[in-house]
């Protein structure tokens, strides 16, 4: 089977790592080769297959050694969980430089250093927050992850955020191969969340491809620095993991995907009662004056 | 050739327009204009500090240019930092012959280049600690410089280095000023805006440096702003205004030093000279300072004695006898330079493409030789600067704004100059297209040809390129016989 790339996007903290990892481990327990590709400076990517805290990354290692040119692929490519490959992007701390330049930085250190062998089935990558900028693209342009997987909830702003992630997506699919291949709700335990959630993927034109129901074990193995397949095999919230990975692995639903408008989506949010019925009045008032 | 009326010219124009897409075609109209002495405002005839069109070839340069190249970099004991990848400091290096006194490497830096030569990690990781840590090799190498400035590269400005931050600790550090100059290159359409934003840099962290501090002044003191001394130009200038009884006390920025700066604001006029890249300080020193400013013109003996006159007329009568005296003793040489020349040039017919100020103050020196200006425009002037043209250049002659690479070409083809003064990217085209051809940049090598002295080097040049015996040797005899 040839190399599957598939990015992963969604709002900041609404749990992409951790989804990710777990996802990727439950793929790995299936015999399957993978390798994660952290896009993100804070580099939290693979702590959970690693063990580690944070792993280091192409970024800060090219710092030390000079320059990019100046390191080994074994230098920043650690194996973990299941032979999982990891690689950090990595980028600087907030408030400077270009954080965007670091992930097409290593990128392309990667592809130069044959990081992408024939062996892998899977990478997956995991992209910071938004699409801030053009770095943040990189994973989804030409001959990169094929597959855009976005994490939501049934949250007003995570809609929003997938919506808005779609958008950028479309500039790519149109000039590339770049599909969605689906919306993974991470529950926060939202009223009909899930009835919410495929709304909204059906209206996107794509499709919600697992519901995982929120569980303190998910905590529990992040403490411990693993993901619960590797904590805990038997708990039923590692087989939601295995779940969503067997979908995966079956996939077929790749999409252009259909953005809506902020109309749209109020008027879904207020049809699943997340959002009041508009009330023209009050608009500009403060408190006092109402 | 006679020369074009009205219609011919506005034809011409219409003709080379031809070529262009709609869209492009209806922008480049309103850059191209036929001169009419009588309209008071450039405004209603041509259109001017715009974005250059995709596509075609436009002379222009950038911010970094204009800051870095033009306003900063001949300040020469100063170390001007291009912050950014190692290019544009290395090809904005001694390239532009702003002559100057000193040892490089001592006490003048212009031909030396300071990078902070930005690798991928500058880029990711930001740039400020580097730049930093540069500037304390700085200081350590080069002990006698007199202040630093940063220059931003096109980078900088994407990434968000705090190259204020590092340049107020920096200064605190070494005692010296240090000055953050945001001149990206992406800024603005041309270098123009380099020019503002170096101005306006001088202004917040240069010019108050000296206010509380003590200097003798007299009644006398002048300075010289916007000449950077091409070839010795500044200083051809500033032996007459001594000669005149005048004070010089400082030059911007040619052969120019941080303390002359300084102290500008303690001068009684500021002669301005390009006008287009330093009004912006010259009208904030009027400002804050009430020190008035004066456009002079030093190209050709008619403008700078006009200006003799101008700027004698601010002081008192000893410094008016004087000027009386300074004219009537260049008048005959410069009478024996124009007989000499004359002869050889009259009648001939120029055009001209240059930056922002030469397009129209070097047409009275051409008209001192009975040479006509039939062409002219600017790179990067603004509507200002066309005002100030108009009256200048002779009725439907031709103006045109930020000139593509077709049109200048074209023009010339149909309007068959006898000299074309122009920038080292034009001057091969020309050349081979048979035509005499002059760089009004950098003088070609030579200059200066500011002042008296360099009228007589002017003269000469232009003689010596019209009346090359190379021109007479170009159709080959096998042509010759038809």
């Amino acid at each position: 089977m040839a190399m599957r790339q598939c990015a992963i996007y969604g709002k900041g903290g609404i749990g992409k790592s951790t989804t990710t990892q777990n996802l990727v481990a439950a793929l790995a327990e299936m015999g399957k080769k993978v390798m994660i590709v952290g896009c993100d400076p804070k580099a939290d990517s693979t702590r959970l297959i690693l063990h580690s805290k944070a792993q280091n990354s192409v970024m800060e290692l090219a710092a030390e050694a000079g320059s990019v040119e100046d390191l080994e692929l074994e230098d920043v490519l650690s194996v973990g969980y299941g032979g999982i490959k990891c690689v950090e992007s990595g980028g600087p701390e907030p408030g400077v430089g270009c954080a965007g330049r670091g992930v097409i930085t290593a990128i392309n250190f990667l592809e130069e250093e044959g990081a992408y062998d024939d062996e892998l089935d899977f990478v997956f990558y995991d992209v910071l927050g938004d699409v801030v900028c053009g770095g943040f693209a990189m994973p989804i342009r030409e001959n990169k992850a094929q597959e855009i997987y976005i994490v939501c909830s049934g949250e007003m702003m995570a809609m929003y955020a997938a919506n808005n992630i779609a958008k950028g997506i479309v500039k790519y699919a149109n000039s590339g191969g770049v599909r969605l291949a689906g919306l993974i709700c991470n529950s926060r335990q939202t009223d009909r969340e899930d009835e919410l959630i495929m709304a909204l993927a059906e209206k996107m034109g794509t499709q919600m491809i697992h519901f995982i129901p929120r569980a303190n074990s998910v905590q529990h193995a992040e403490i411990r620095r693993m993901t619960v397949i590797e904590y805990d095999p038997t708990n039923p919230q590692a087989d939601e993991y295995r779940s969503l990975a067997n979908k995966i692995v079956n996939n077929k639903k790749f999409v252009i995907p259909t953005p809506i408008t902020m109309d749209e989506l109020e008027a879904l949010l207020m049809e699943f009662g997340i959002m009041e019925v508009e009330d023209e009045s009050i608009i500009g008032k403060t408190a006092t004056a109402a | 050739m006679t020369a074009m009326t009205r219609e011919e010219t506005q034809a011409l124009i219409q003709e080379v327009l031809e070529v262009y897409p709609e869209k492009a075609r209806k922008d480049r109209e309103k850059h191209l204009a036929v001169n009419d002495q009588s309209v008071e405002q450039s405004k209603k005839c041509i259109t001017s500090n715009r974005k250059s069109l995709p596509g075609v070839m436009t002379i222009r340069g950038c911010a970094y240019a204009g800051s870095k190249g033009v306003v900063w970099g001949p300040i020469k004991d100063m170390i001007h930092i291009s912050h950014g990848p190692v290019g544009c400091g290395q090809y904005s290096r001694a390239g532009r012959r702003n002559y100057y006194v000193g040892t490089t490497g001592v006490n003048a830096f212009g031909t030396m280049n300071f990078t902070s030569d930005f690798q991928e990690k500058d880029i990711v990781f930001g740039g400020d600690k580097k730049l930093a840590k540069l500037i304390t090799e700085i200081e350590g190498l080069f002990p006698l410089h007199k202040g630093i400035s940063i220059q931003s590269e096109c980078p900088i400005g994407l990434i968000g280095d705090d190259i204020e931050a590092v340049a107020k600790k920096s200064s605190k550090e070494m005692n010296k000023p240090v000055v953050p100059v945001r001149c990206e290159g992406f800024r603005g359409v041309s270098q123009s805006l380099g020019h503002h934003i170096a101005n306006d840099a001088i202004r917040d962290w240069v010019l108050g440096n000296r206010d509380t501090s003590a200097f003798e002044t007299t009644p006398y003191d002048v300075t010289i702003i916007g000449d950077y001394n091409i070839g010795g130009d500044a200083w051809a200038t500033r032996t007459i205004l001594e000669e005149m009884g005048l004070r010089v006390i400082a030059q911007w920025s040619g052969d120019g030093t941080l303390a002359e700066m300084e102290n500008t604001p303690k001068a009684k006029l500021n002669l301005l000279h390009c006008y287009r890249s330093m009004n912006y300080i010259s009208r904030h020193m009027e400002e804050k300072y009430g020190i008035p400013y004066m456009e002079y013109n030093f190209f050709g003996p008619t403008k700078i004695e006009n200006s003799l006159r101008e700027i004698a007329a601010f002081f008192d009568d000893t410094i008016k006898a004087n000027t009386e005296k300074v004219i009537a003793k260049y008048k005959p040489m410069m009478q024996a330079v124009i007989d000499k020349y004359k002869p050889r040039l009259e009648g001939k017919r120029v055009m001209l493409y240059v930056g922002g100020l030469r397009p129209r103050h070097v047409i009275g020196a051409y008209e001192d030789l009975g040479m006509e200006v039939v062409g002219t425009g600017y790179e990067f002037g603004h509507n200002d600067d066309y005002d100030r043209t108009i009256k200048e250049m002779g009725n439907a002659t031709l103006l045109y704004d930020d000139v593509t690479g077709l049109e200048f070409e074209e023009f010339v083809k149909r309007v068959k100059p006898d000299l074309v003064g122009s920038g080292i990217k034009e001057k091969f085209i020309f050349q081979k297209m048979g035509i005499p051809f002059r760089q009004m940049h950098s003088w070609d090598y030579s200059g200066p040809y500011h002042s008296y002295d360099g009228f007589a080097i002017f003269a000469r040049d232009m003689d010596m390129t019209l009346n090359n015996p190379c021109w007479s040797q170009l159709t080959p005899p096998w042509k010759k016989a038809a």
